[in-house]
């Protein structure tokens, strides 16, 4: 008995206290940062991506506090495309994000180091060291930065951004630290559709590595040989 | 010689207000924890150094959960009032700041209220 409360006492000492699965009370302190040997990545379903639904760009406006807007000089995270072969007519909906390239023209072009790659691979800004010259805007295939035109107010504790700055996907970066899922994902999944999966690239095991493996998975622009995470089935 | 007496004119009426006026001193209110991360005098002179030294980690490596952390600072000195840390010269950070003289930048970005709940 006193053993096995010496072991839960020391389990919850170093991971936090589990309220349910995936559900911590507080957030373990995590002083190492972040590992190399993980590699975060998406793969997009578009088999199972429908036309006219636009759940996970409402969920990610909402987690990272956009506007919302679609003018040029308003910040889209995530688009939906919607494309048609014409000698066929077969028509593909998918979303369209930063790529969190493991070579990203972004970080190559930037003056001052704000543009860079997390260990984990995830591509992000440093607003700290962001002039706003928008380099990378120019050097980004996807179309995938936007830049904030405008003072901004209110923003999300957990997603501080504002004027002056580039900022595109962080692949919710602030949700992946504590565990959880990108908000695109889990809207996709509260849909119904699940034609977003998200995890560890570098795990032969990951579901997403599996999927990858057995069913394939094409960048976008694959020509420039850039090493995209977000990858997609059926384009 | 005209201009030198209407300038001692105008030196005799705006000096008088301009001396009892003063600079507020800063107000600041009790926070809602129990005990800062450090005493007092350690953080009035080091926490521009500690925010700047924590950002680099937490935005670079992923550092999180540190005992340095904006989000906690706000969440623990919110004014009661305003429910902000900046938004009005009585909030604990501005009103240190207006009185310093020093301009904040960090709230162009980060929000200067804790989480809606």
């Amino acid at each position: 008995m006193n053993g096995r409360r010496a072991f839960l006492g020391a389990a919850a000492a170093l991971g936090g206290v589990a309220v349910a699965p995936g559900l911590l009370l507080f957030e373990p302190a995590r002083a190492e940062g972040v590992s190399s040997e993980v590699r975060w990545g998406m793969l997009v379903d578009t088999t199972r991506c429908v036309e006219g639904c636009t759940a996970c760009v409402s969920a990610c406006n909402k987690e990272n506090g956009l506007s919302g807007g679609t003018r040029p000089t308003d910040s889209q995270w995530i688009r939906k495309i919607e494309l048609r072969e014409k000698t066929i007519g077969r028509t593909l909906s998918l979303p369209v994000m930063c790529q969190h390239c493991a070579e990203p023209p972004c970080v190559d072009v930037c003056p001052t180091g704000a543009s860079f790659k997390r260990a984990d691979g995830i591509v992000l800004v440093d607003r700290h060291i962001c002039i706003g010259c928008r380099y990378c805007m120019m050097a980004c295939p996807y179309k995938a930065r936007s830049f904030v035109h405008q003072p901004l107010t209110d923003q999300k504790p957990d997603v501080p951004r504002g004027q002056g700055c580039v900022e595109s996907c962080t692949l919710c970066v602030q949700r992946v630290d504590r565990g959880a899922q990108p908000a695109c994902v889990e809207a996709c999944k509260a849909e119904g559709r699940e034609a977003l999966l998200f995890g560890d690239l570098n795990d032969p095991q990951s579901a997403i590595a599996r999927r990858m493996r057995e069913a394939g998975a094409k960048q976008i622009r694959a020509d420039l040989q850039l090493d995209t995470g977000v990858r997609y089935q059926g384009i | 010689m005209r201009s030198l007496a209407a300038l001692a004119l105008l030196a005799l009426l705006v000096l008088p207000a301009g001396v009892t006026a003063g600079v507020d001193k800063p107000v600041l209110a009790p926070a809602k924890g129990e005990k800062c991360i450090a005493p007092p005098e350690v953080m009035r002179r080091e926490h521009p150094d500690m925010l700047k030294h924590q950002r680099d980690l937490t935005v670079h490596q992923g550092v999180r959960g540190a005992k340095v952390n904006l989000e906690q600072c706000v969440e623990c000195h919110a004014s009661k009032q305003s429910g902000s840390v900046a938004a009005t010269k009585q909030d604990f950070c501005e009103s240190c700041h207006a009185y310093a003289g020093v301009k904040i930048d960090c709230f162009e970005c980060h929000a200067s209220r804790g989480e809606k709940k």
